[in-house]
This record gives structure tokens, sequence and C-alpha cells, in this order.
């Protein structure tokens, strides 16, 4: 098992090193830290204004790429939060609480050395995670029928809809909104066109990038415009002032184990976001503290807990996607959503039918971090540079990027105009404080949910008890239930607290 | 009580759905219909519950800037049909930036044209996206 885990392991480090496909692992985590240390600009705008330049790729070469990106716009988010008080990604608020004061007091350098270390250090163990856990959770899954299927997706987007920041009832409402958007365009089993409302060019379904792009770009630009002004960051920062004392190591060190152990227990829960976990460790984090009072003063270890713990769960996210095709966030079902438009199909024979890809992106990974810690070095100050660039000349540009980018999926002017729909609702939305990255995880298990269940009903003559008749389909509904009757009640306590509350105030 | 309104909208919208489409392809619609409308009533209900809601502080609304975004995509879309793809940048990337107040027309067109040229290198030339450069007719 473990001979063959090796050899599997050092055949996708074959692949990843091919010179082709580093190149592009390389451009993504270059590209991926640059778009993502702007601004405003997040993980999942990041991947979805540049999701279109995968499409002429090889799928190995795009998912690299993707997965570049991805990590280094998560630490380029970092690099806002700590220098400017400025999450462009919710995770990384946690981060801002003690990194921005450590900015205040010169020690920003420290915080984003400690973020490296942690993220480096919480990736790896993630990806062992991965590497071990996937082929397993895949021997489970060939024994899957549909209505198993069905109930982990339930559970996913259960827990993607409750345990999302802010309101619960408001993240279901999204959800289902997503879920309701995905089973547009042409029903499989029947040809009917549904909600088309008399666009042809709806029958082909909504275009996963227009979505993305409309509910995180354009909405959040129009959300941004005129409020957000870039402000430089108050230090200079050099080289040698990423250096850490050997002190803050010290205090930084076990906070990085029990984040990195934080993230990977929830990543293994499809549906939880990265921003509950990073939040969960940052309590943690307080609770054992011997100096709680230090906390949102400038803490090391409020840094180095939720970063460690933001970056083994998106790692540990990849096995649900990668393995039973379910992705962990709406970052994921982007990933996800990517590998789809390539002709593929995640899910448990992912890994034996295209191991390139499987082990090709584990591999990548280890190497894509390194690239990350060895690009930042000596590219720090140049990030410093960029957060510098004002929003005024920002989002106009962007604007543009999303115009093509959205335009060059299919050659459509069609979905250009989505995107500005999506947009506008993505801002309405924003506005009334409901959470967005819910929408896109609908939206992506939209088709797969609605296909199971029905296969399922057919196998069953429509009968429901079949959900809860298979042992494993059941355990499943029964933990969704559970989370759903747990907000429930946290939901009735908090209401008659507030509503002791107000009486005692009246 | 913004909310009650958005969540009305939402409820019509999957009300509607909910009759309309037959019982085959429709049924999973329905649900999903019956559940935002669920939790449409719920959050009706919270915020009823919830009286300091309506008194939160607000952000100051930004139509300019709104109008702005919204104007620029449309004359991408049109500017892209009937004009080709410079026009289409330009137009799109010079009203965006007359969104933001602290532009001025100067630094609007400066920018206009740096996109543009960024636009005929990478898109353009680079990864060659099918879009004419421009459409006589």
């Amino acid at each position: 098992m473990l001979a063959q885990t090796l050899r599997d392991l050092s055949y996708g480090f074959g692949i990843a090193l091919q010179p082709e496909n580093l190149v592009w692992s390389f451009f993504g985590v270059l590209v991926g830290n640059l778009i993502g240390v702007l601004p405003g600009m997040g993980a999942i705008s990041t991947i979805s204004i540049l999701l279109p330049l995968t499409y002429s790729m090889h799928p190995v070469a795009a998912v690299l790429m993707l997965a570049g990106i991805f990590y280094g716009s998560q630490y380029g988010g970092a690099i806002g939060a700590i220098l400017l008080n400025m999450p462009s990604h919710p995770p990384h608020a946690v981060t801002c609480i003690d990194g921005y004061p450590m900015a205040q007091q010169g020690r920003g350098g420290a915080a984003l050395g400690v973020t490296m270390i942690a993220s480096f250090f919480a990736a790896s163990f993630g990806i062992c995670v991965m590497i071990f856990a996937s082929p397993l959770l895949v021997k489970v899954a060939f024994e899957f029928g549909p209505a198993e299927i069905f109930s982990i997706m339930l559970l996913g987007l259960v827990a993607g809809a409750t345990m999302s920041r802010g309101s619960p009832t408001k993240g279901v409402a999204m959800t289902a909104l997503g879920l309701l958007i995905g089973t547009a365009g042409t029903d499989v089993n029947t040809g009917m066109a549904r909600f088309t409302f008399g666009f042809t060019e709806l029958t082909d379904k909504v275009e996963l990038v227009a979505l993305a792009m409309g509910l995180f770009g354009v909405g959040e630009f129009i959300r941004g415009v005129n409020r957000i002004k870039s402000i430089g960051p108050t230090a200079q920062l050099r080289l040698r002032d990423m250096r850490p004392t050997r002190e803050e190591l010290r205090r930084s060190l076990l906070p990085i184990l029990r984040g990195t152990l934080i993230g990977t227990a929830f990543g293994a829960i499809p549906g939880t976001g990265p921003t509950i976990t990073t939040f969960i460790a940052y309590a943690v984090e307080r609770k054992v503290s011997k100096t709680p009072e230090r906390f949102g003063y400038g803490a090391i270890e409020g840094v180095a807990g939720p970063e460690a713990s933001a970056h083994s769960k998106t790692q540990v996210d990849f096995v649900p996607t990668m393995s039973l095709g379910i992705p962990g966030d709406a970052v994921m079902a982007l990933i996800l959503g990517a590998l789809l438009i390539q002709g593929i199909q995640p899910g448990p024979q992912l890994i034996s039918e295209h191991a390139d890809i499987f082990w090709g992106l584990v591999a990548s990974f280890w190497i894509g971090n390194l690239l990350l810690m060895v690009l930042n070095v000596p590219l720090i100050g140049i990030w410093v540079k960029l957060l510098r660039v004002p929003y005024r000349l920002l989002f106009p540009s962007a604007i543009f990027f999303i115009a093509i980018g959205v335009y060059s999926t299919n050659n459509s002017l069609f979905e250009v105009g989505e995107a500005l729909v999506f947009g506008i609702a993505g801002a309405i939305l924003l506005a009334l404080e409901f959470p967005i990255s819910p929408i896109l995880l609908g939206y992506v298990l939209g088709p797969l949910v609605e296909e199971n269940f029905r296969r399922t009903l057919v196998l069953s003559h429509g009968d429901f008890m079949i959900f809860l008749q298979r042992p494993i389909s059941a355990a499943f509904v029964t933990a969704s239930l559970l989370l759903v009757l747990l907000q429930v009640f946290f939901a009735a306590r908090g209401l008659s607290v507030g509503r002791v509350k107000s009486e005692v105030t009246a | 009580m913004v909310v009650i309104g958005v969540v009305a909208m939402i409820m019509a919208r999957s009300y509607k759905i909910g009759t309309a489409s037959a019982m085959g392809p429709g049924f999973f619609p329905l649900m999903v219909g019956a559940v935002i409308a669920l939790a449409g009533v719920a959050i009706i209900a919270q915020a009823r519950f919830e009286p300091d809601a309506a008194s939160r502080e607000q952000p100051k609304a930004e139509w300019r800037g709104w109008a702005c975004i919204v104007c620029s995509l449309i004359a991408f879309i049109v500017l892209g049909q009937y004009a080709g793809l410079l026009p289409a940048t330009f137009a799109a990337v010079f009203i965006s930036a007359l969104g933001d107040r602290s532009n001025s027309w100067r630094s609007a067109l400066l920018l206009s044209l740096a996109i543009c040229l960024v636009a005929v290198v990478v898109f353009w030339w680079l990864l060659q996206v099918q879009f004419p450069l421009f459409v006589w007719n």
C-alpha cells in the first residue's frame, strides 16, 4: 500500500515537473499571487477571472495552473489582510484582527513570514492526508449508489448553507437559489427546456464563468465603488523584516499544529466553508492561550493558527472534491466546474481514469507551495507597492477583464449580459447581507443532486424511504437533519434570549 | 424591511415555477422552490424579531458608481456587437472609470487607452480571442 502510494506520488512528480506543466504551475502561482494582492480581489474573483485562460490548455496543465492561482491568491489575500487591514477573501477577516496590529507595530513582515511557514506546514500536512485518504474514500465510494450520493450532497449543501457566516436561513435560501439556477437549461431526462425565459442561449445552461464573475466580480465592484479607498501600507517592508524572531517562532509553533488539525477536521466535512474554520481556529487559540488579553493587539498566535487551519482545510477539501466530485466550498466548486469544462467528470473513477491529473495535482501542490515561498521572499517589496494601486484604477480594468473573460468562454456577448444580471443581483444580495458563496455551491451541485435524486426514486419506484433504508445514506440524512435541528435550536435560544433582553431594557 | 420585498419576489418566482412546469422535469424545481419559500418566510419572521435591523446604518447610495458600472458592461455588449473589440474595451473602461468620483476625465482616458493596449497585445494577439478589433458596418 505504502509502496504503491510512493510509486504513484513519484509518477505525479514526474508529471508536475514536466517543463510545460511546471511553467503553468509557476505562472498560476505568480498571477494568482499578483491578483490576490490587489485590494478587493479574493481567491474566488481571481480564479473566475483567470478561468477562461485555461480553456485551450491541456487538462493537466489547466488544473495545475488553477490550483496554483488558488493558493497564490490565498496567500496574496493574507498580505492585504495583514498590511492593510483589508480582507479581500472572507477567511482572512480573522487574520486582520491580530495581523494588522502587528503591522502597525512594525512586525508586519514577521507576521507574513509566520503566515508563510504556517501555510507551508499546514498544506504539506493536508497533502499527506489527501494522498492517503483519497484512495480509501474511493474504495468506499464505489459502493455508493445514487441514494448515497444524493445524501452526501444533501449534507454538503446543508452544511454549506447553515455553517457559512451570517444567518443560516439566508444561507439556506441562497443555496436553494443556486440549485434553482443550476436547473435552468435543457432537462437531461426529458429534453425539456426549463427557465429559459425565451432565450435560446439559456437552453445551454447558465454559464458557470458568467455566474461566478457576475456575483463575485461585478457584484463586489458595484458594492465597492467609491467606498474602498486604498491607503498605502504604513510601514516600509524589507526582506530582512520577514524573518520572525525566535520568540515569535516558538510562540507560533503550537498554534500552527492546532490550526492544522482543526483545518483537517473541517476539511473532511463537505460544505463547511474556510471562514468558519479560521474563526474556530482563532477562538481555540484564544481559549488555550495563557495570555488571552494580548489577542487583538498583535498576538502572533492569532495569525499563525487561523492561517494554518485555512491552508490545511483547503488542501483536505480537495479530497471530497476529487474523489467524490463534491466540492467543499465555492472555490472548490469553481475548480470542479473547470474540470467539467475540460470534459472530466470528477468522482470515484477520477483517480484511476485520470491518474495523471490526480497525482500530478498532488505533486504540484508541493511544488506550488515551494514556488510560493521562493517567489514571495524576493517579490514582497513589489506586492507591497501593488497594494498601493488605487481602487479607482483597479476596478475599471477588472471590469474589462471580466467582460473579455466571460466573452471568450464561448465567444458569446449574451453571456456578458448574464454576468451583468448576476452582478446586479449579487450586489443587491450583498447589500441585504445574504451570503453569496452558497449560490455557487448550489449551482455546481444542482444538476448532480437532481440527477441522483431522480435516479434513486426511479430505482425505488417513488418510495422516499429508500434514503433511510440504506445505512450509509441514512447516516448522512441523519447528520443533515441534526445540523438543521441544531441551528433551529440555537436560533430559538438566541431569540428567547434576545426577547428577554429587550423586555429587561424596555 | 427591504428583505421582505426581495423575499416576496423570490417567493413569487418559486410559486410560478411550481405550477407551470410538468411533474416530470418540474418536480425538483418545485421542491427547491418550496425550500426557498419556506426560507423566505423564516427570514421575514427573523426580521420581525430583530427590532434594530431597520435602524442599522446603511451605507450611502452610490448611484453614479452603480449606473456607470452597469452602463459600462452594456456598452461593452452593444459596441462589441456592432463596432468591435477596441471601441467596446475603450467604452467599458472609460465609463466605469468615470463611476469613481476621484477619477478625472484625463485619468479615465489614460487608463482606457492603456487597457486597450492590453486588450490588443494580450487578448487579441497572444491569446487569439475570436473577437474582431473593428467591425465595419
